[in-house]
């Protein structure tokens, strides 16, 4: 018990963020077989799980790696995309959904690390907002591309064509009979088996964690932050500022991978135009909002924000607007000192002077 | 004769891009903040137009006028209320507030016009035919051509010659000691607000009149492509700003001419991204060494 006691602030808070993770798990599994939630809310958990790891993953570039990306989500859709084709042309290979999602996670993750790599050469060498242009741009290339991909599968493996003048179709693929079709170019993914689970999105939200953490206590991640607190004094006692952005960039994409493969997965369609830069936006609000560099904050911000749109369908027309006033009215509050002092009056217990 | 012809029709698209990135480039050259909802503001300037046209039955003229007078109150109201008290936060705190205002401006319009796509009745209608009808130019595209000019030429007398231009440039390029000048910041950033939202009620109109389908999304996408547009050029700059949209139209027009129409905007970014390479402060932007 003292030994719990002496850990320093941050490894609690490191802890905690794994308890409540749990915690949220368990409770929402034992509601959910006790009947407690609706339709409704079950579809939502896998997804809650996807955007959580995004945010996270994103909070990792944006908060620890302080540059913004605008184009987050166009690896969670290489990701997608990818766990789709691995999942359905294996499917005769590996019945085992279980195994076969993992699989299909892995080689999401991994095409997205591929993406974030080569993505990552030309981008990081910039900075500031036109690094944040380039990654929008290259978010929306990505979706470009995806959108032209026709995809399928037969007893040969995988057939690929690239439908860039409009004029090709499923036929083109030249599949063998018992063949199917995968990715319909615009039309996305069809007839995807989905075995997504609740239970395997929990697993991923632990290992991200689990990742970012001890990355971030790494000396690779204590490097990272050093650039980030300032750029030429960490350059100029030898830290090699493209390498360690480069390694935090690749995890965050390869973790968004990840989360797409999952999202993939958890729908019989999806399309790249799903992946825009709405979604990209999205997340960033999420790690905004949770706080940067705040990986509780990411994971609480996911799920509530994730959640509240879809709670006020009652108000059905009205949901977006409300959602786009507390958005300013929550960043007013945080940000400008008069209402935040506002706020603390009314609100005592807040200790002053903690982040945002 | 093609080549011509969709050498104009990407004029066009562009001067439309360039009128919008003319608006982004001087509120993030005075504010630093990369104002997202921009391109919402094209989109009220839009369905002003058209309310005022289909409801009101005033001229397509007075109509542009009404929409700039809307869109520049809408500009002073959004950034009193959302974006100067947020003056001194981080610039993130700033983008996901006017990402907020974004929102906020498309569901209003949803709520308000409903999300039925309105037909855009263009200002003028007709078209130019030249070497005998082999060539065909719509009035809309010079119009649109010839508005831009006029645009440019005007805010680089304005920057160059008032006041108020004066002003705005020198707190462009150094907030606090404008202060001490005796420039009144807040008030410069508030008419440059003005100026981008009556710029964006123009663009709204001519690029409703080009594409005439009107629904509460349709300033996101131009906003996005002229905010590139602007980078292109050096953001910041308001030349860079003209020529950055000009040259964004001309490739989106070839692309989608040439090459295919699925990737023009993956053209229109890959060739962004290496400008960005080859030179990091856009074709015209100033680069400044960072001083240690």
């Amino acid at each position: 018990m003292s030994k719990l006691r002496n850990l320093d602030k941050t490894s609690k808070r490191n802890y905690f963020t794994y308890l409540l993770v749990t915690a949220a798990f368990l409770a929402v599994t034992f509601m959910n077989q006790g009947g407690l939630l609706n339709k409704k809310m079950q579809g939502l958990l896998v997804p809650v799980c996807c955007y959580i790891i995004m945010a996270l993953s994103l909070n990792l570039t944006v908060g620890i790696m302080g540059e913004l990306s605008l184009g987050h989500a166009g690896f969670m859709s290489l990701g997608a995309f990818t766990g789709v084709v691995v999942s359905q042309s294996l499917m005769g290979a590996i019945p085992n959904e279980p195994l076969r999602l993992c699989i299909a996670i892995l080689c999401g993750a991994a095409i997205a690390a591929v993406g974030g790599f080569l993505i990552g050469l030309p981008v990081l060498r910039l900075r500031g907002d036109y690094l944040a242009i380039v990654t929008l741009a290259f978010g929306e290339i990505i979706m470009d591309i995806i959108n032209c991909l026709i995809v399928g599968h037969d007893e040969k493996g995988i057939h690929i064509i690239f439908n860039f003048k409009g004029d090709k179709t499923v036929a083109d693929l030249n599949l063998l009979e018992g063949g199917t079709a995968i990715i319909k170019g615009a039309q996305g993914a069809v007839g995807t088996k989905t075995i997504a689970s609740f239970t395997g999105g929990f697993v991923l939200i632990l290992i991200t964690l689990f990742i970012i953490i001890n990355f971030v206590r790494s000396r690779s991640g204590r490097a990272v932050l050093a650039i980030r607190d300032n750029r030429i004094a960490a350059e100029s006692v030898g830290v090699d500022v493209m390498k360690y952005k480069m390694i935090a960039f690749v995890i965050s994409t390869t973790l968004a991978g990840a989360a797409g493969a999952l999202y993939g997965l958890n729908f019989t369609g999806i399309t790249a135009a799903k992946f825009n830069f709405n979604t990209s936006i999205l997340v960033l609000v999420f790690v905004v909002l949770g706080g940067l560099g705040n990986l509780m904050g990411s994971v609480i911000a996911a799920t509530v924000l994730y959640i509240l749109p879809e709670a006020l369908r009652q108000f059905s027309e009205y949901r977006m607007l409300i959602y786009a006033i507390v958005l300013i009215l929550v960043m007013l509050a945080t940000n400008n000192p008069k209402v935040k002092n506002l706020f603390m009056k009314i609100i005592p217990t807040r200790k002053k002077g903690k982040g945002d | 004769m093609e080549f011509l012809s969709y050498l104009i029709s990407g004029l066009s698209l562009g001067s439309v891009y360039a009128i919008i990135a003319l608006g982004y480039t001087m509120v993030y050259g005075i504010a630093k903040m990369l104002n997202f909802a921009h391109g919402d503001v094209i989109m009220v300037g839009g369905y002003v137009s058209y309310t005022a046209v289909n409801m009101l039955g005033v001229p397509g003229w007075l109509s542009v006028l009404i929409a700039m007078v809307v869109c520049t109150v809408l500009g002073i109201v959004i950034e009193g209320l959302a974006y100067r008290p947020l003056r001194a936060a981080p610039s993130l705190a700033v983008l996901i507030t006017a990402i907020g205002v974004s929102y906020f401006l498309q569901n209003s319009a949803l709520l308000i016009w409903g999300a039925n796509v309105k037909s855009y009745p263009s200002l003028i209608s007709g078209t130019l035919k030249l070497f005998d009808n082999r060539l065909s130019i719509s009035y809309v595209s010079i119009l649109t051509v010839f508005a831009c000019i006029v645009i440019m030429i005007g805010l680089t007398l304005f920057t160059s010659k008032t006041k108020m231009g004066k002003a705005m440039r020198a707190c462009s390029e150094d907030k606090g000691a404008a202060q001490l000048m005796g420039i009144n910041v807040n008030r410069t950033i508030s008419v440059t607000f003005a100026i981008g939202s009556a710029l964006a009620a123009i663009a709204g109109v001519l690029l409703c009149s080009s594409y005439p389908t009107l629904v509460p999304t349709t300033g996101s996408m131009p906003g996005i492509k002229a905010f590139t547009a602007a980078v292109f050029g050096g953001i910041g700059s308001i030349p860079g700003a003209f020529l950055g949209g000009l040259l964004l139209g001309v490739i989106e027009s070839f692309a989608k001419a040439y090459i295919s129409t699925q990737l023009a905007n993956t053209i229109v970014f890959a060739v962004l991204i290496v400008v960005l390479l080859v030179r990091p402060a856009g074709l015209l932007g100033k680069y400044v060494p960072e001083k240690v």
